[in-house]
């Protein structure tokens, strides 16, 4: 039971799909993970491997009408939120899981000033008066460390830097004080130090209010620094799941590994060719029903490999991992 | 080595209106006197806080805002001050890979039309010629040849960033302004353009301005940095020179914050102290002196901050509170 009450969010076998004209495309396929009370789960994987998309699947935010969630559990603080109705998952959105979304300016409304926005998302969930709500927004402003946050909320978004917008999306998320964040690249558009405030102070909520935060990120230094747990995904599957001290001591998935060795370094010779990952990931539609990484292991996949999927398997205590046998060595 | 471009004491200023009732009230300091060569087949790093200007000295360079004040000379042309029809010419030479692809790509075009339309603008070969162009260059940035006929919404974050990096490409430029050109991709990816990059100027000598916060990323392709702070240039030295010797307090506060991918290492971040200025109503003297409290910031007030050189190509400016320079 115990153990229960620590779990906060619990996804089961999400798939996730758009119409195209090309036919049904499954971005998200049967991917599983946990996040705890207080917890960081970081997610990693390449560009364009379902990271963003499961976590609109998530919270029910699918572009519409061509994204729909085709199966899955997400169990969330006692409730499914594939079922709940949809005022309810409006309510929850609000008040209970909040977002911050990859691009800024797809997210803020360049027809009205941020401070606008703001005591908007703070009125919605709490009965304070226009002065108290504009006088919160200020306050989170500064929190978020946007300079001259007094004039800054009487500005549209065109007028902030990138990490301003960035900055102002992620006061938006946390205004309400949610029991869920989800990060998606909260901090690429911020410099080093900045970004070290922010993750400071998403810290520090959570240690003030048990605050669980789902960080999506490509920085595997942020990883390395903020989360207790990795997700790792790829063609729009979880190939390895774990903590993230095991994650960087003990990388199992061929993918994993290839990705460590692609972080960027300090103690590089400048201008050298830098070690990637050959090939490119299969759109959609040409991905393999197999082992998806398998059009881009060093190791020649066999036919059957290629068409079945590998089971993800708990390895070792606490470490799953996608058992192809070509990209596992079990 | 011959400069293509050369920015002089430029500034951009934003008219600032705030408030309840949207009075003027003075003015953004964006850009406030930043000098900066891009020679030829050369890539300049340029880093610093958010919101310190780097994008707006993008797109002043590359006269999608008109600057305040100041010169920027391409080529040998001035072109602080042609016109639009005038600057055709220069952007065949002179592309941008913008921050946020939310912000330039035409949500209702195709991904095709989007690569193509420089090549169309500036008349380049038949229609076949240009569709195989495109193929071409969706390839090498890592996306389906299929890609083409798709909408920017269809795509990942990253996977649109590439989008303009192809139609960056597309002209076979001399110079990209490029803003934050691989922060949207995931590190395998990110090396795959980089390299491209630094193929494409091995090849053809492309130069590169290069904002990013990445500083492992910048240094790894940049031949010089420069750090800009609070609408100025703080610091410019060669690439291995500014990260192993910095001067200025904050290229080293910069560089002591950058996160390590090791998750052993149980590192106590010291974070920056002080309000993150503003560019309205900046302070007086060294910005990051004032900012952090530092008890030379008052002799900084009033002196001649213009950059200096302190050792063969290392410049750095000096403030009594910030470098030990002065
Ligand atoms: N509206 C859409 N219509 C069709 N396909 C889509 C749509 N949105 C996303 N996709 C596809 O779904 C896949 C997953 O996209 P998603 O945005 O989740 O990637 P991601 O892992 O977040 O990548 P990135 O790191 O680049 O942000 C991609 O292949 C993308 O092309
Ligand atoms: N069109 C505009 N109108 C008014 N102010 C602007 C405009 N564009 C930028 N600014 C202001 O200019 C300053 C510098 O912005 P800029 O986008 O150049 O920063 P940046 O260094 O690129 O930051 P980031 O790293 O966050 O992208 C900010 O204070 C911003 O609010
Ligand atoms: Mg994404
Ligand atoms: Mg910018």
């Amino acid at each position: 039971m115990s153990e229960d009450s620590r779990q906060l969010l619990e996804v089961t076998d999400l798939s996730s799909s758009f119409d195209t004209e090309a036919g049904e495309l499954v971005a998200v396929d049967d991917v599983d993970f946990k996040v705890d009370r207080g917890r960081t789960l970081g997610i990693v994987g390449e560009s364009g491997c379902g990271k963003s998309v499961s976590a609109l699947s998530l919270i029910r935010l699918l572009p519409q009408p061509m994204g729909k969630v085709r199966s899955g559990e997400v169990w969330f603080d006692g409730r499914d939120l594939q079922k709940v109705d949809r005022d309810e998952m409006h309510e929850i959105r609000g008040n209970d899981i909040s977002m911050i979304f990859q691009e800024p300016m797809t997210a803020l409304n360049p027809v009205h000033t941020i401070g606008r926005q703001l005591t908007e998302a703070i009125h919605l969930h709490q009965d304070v008066s226009p002065e108290e709500a504009l006088e919160q927004a200020i306050e989170m402003l500064k929190r978020v460390r946007i300079p001259a946050p007094e004039i800054r909320v009487g500005e549209y978004p065109h007028q902030l830097s990138g990490g301003m917008r960035q900055r102002v999306m992620i006061a938006m998320a946390l205004i309400n004080r949610p029991k869920l964040l989800i990060a998606d690249e909260p901090t690429t558009a911020l410099d080093v130090t900045v970004q070290a405030q922010i993750l400071a102070l998403i810290d520090e909520l959570q240690q003030e209010m048990g605050m669980a935060v789902i960080l999506i990120t490509h920085d595997l230094g942020v990883i390395a620094e903020n989360c207790d747990d990795v997700v790792v995904m790829y063609g729009g599957r979880v190939v390895e799941w774990t903590s993230t001290r095991e994650l960087f001591a003990n990388p199992l998935h061929a993918y994993t590994k290839g990705l460590l060795r692609s972080i960027p370094r300090l103690d590089r010779e400048r201008k050298t060719k830098l070690p990637t990952i050959p090939g490119n990931v299969p759109s959609l539609q040409e991905m393999p029903s197999g082992c998806r990484f398998s059009t881009r292991s060093e190791v020649e996949h066999d036919d059957e490999s290629i068409r079945t999927r590998p089971d993800f398997k708990e390895v070792s205590p606490g470490h799953w991992v996608e058992t192809c046998p070509y990209c596992y060595e079990g | 080595m011959k400069p293509l471009l050369k920015i002089e004491d430029l500034k951009m200023h934003f008219p600032v209106k705030g408030g309840v009732f949207l009075r003027a009230m003075g003015a953004c300091k964006a850009v406030d006197g930043v000098s900066l060569t891009v020679n030829e087949g050369e890539t300049v790093g340029l880093v610093g806080e958010s919101g310190c200007g780097k994008s707006t000295l993008a797109k002043a360079t590359a006269r999608l805002l008109d600057p305040t004040a100041g010169r920027i000379e391409f080529e040998g042309t001035d072109i602080t001050h042609l016109r639009r029809r005038e600057l055709n010419p220069v952007r065949r030479e002179m592309q941008m890979i913008f921050q946020d692809p939310a912000e330039s790509l035409n949500p209702r075009h195709s991904v095709r039309d989007i690569v193509e339309e420089p090549l169309v603008i500036q008349k380049r070969g038949s229609r076949a010629e240009r569709g195989k162009r495109v193929a071409e260059l969706l390839e090498k940035v890592g996306l389906s040849e299929s890609a083409g006929n798709r909408y920017p919404f269809e795509f990942s974050g990253g996977q649109r960033q590439r989008i303009g990096i192809a139609r960056a490409l597309a002209l076979n430029p001399k110079l990209i302004l490029c803003d934050e050109p691989v922060s949207a991709l995931d590190v395998s990816v990110q090396s795959q353009v980089l390299n491209l990059l630094m193929e494409l100027q091995e090849d053809f000598g492309l130069a590169y301005l290069f904002i990013a916060h990445d500083l492992a990323v910048v240094k790894h392709v940049s031949d010089r940095v420069a750090i800009m702070y609070l609408g100025k240039i703080v610091e410019l030295a060669g690439a291995d020179e500014i990260y192993e010797n910095p001067k200025h307090a904050y290229t080293k506060a910069l560089i002591s914050a950058i996160p390590v991918a090791d998750p052993s290492l149980d590192r106590d971040r010291r974070l920056l102290e002080g309000d993150v200025p503003s560019p309205i109503d900046p302070p007086q003297g060294c910005a990051f002196g004032h900012r952090m409290g530092h008890p030379k910031w008052e002799a900084s007030v009033g002196m001649d901050l213009a950059l200096r050189e302190v050792s063969p190509g290392h410049w750095v400016q000096p403030c009594p509170c910030c470098t030990d320079e002065s």
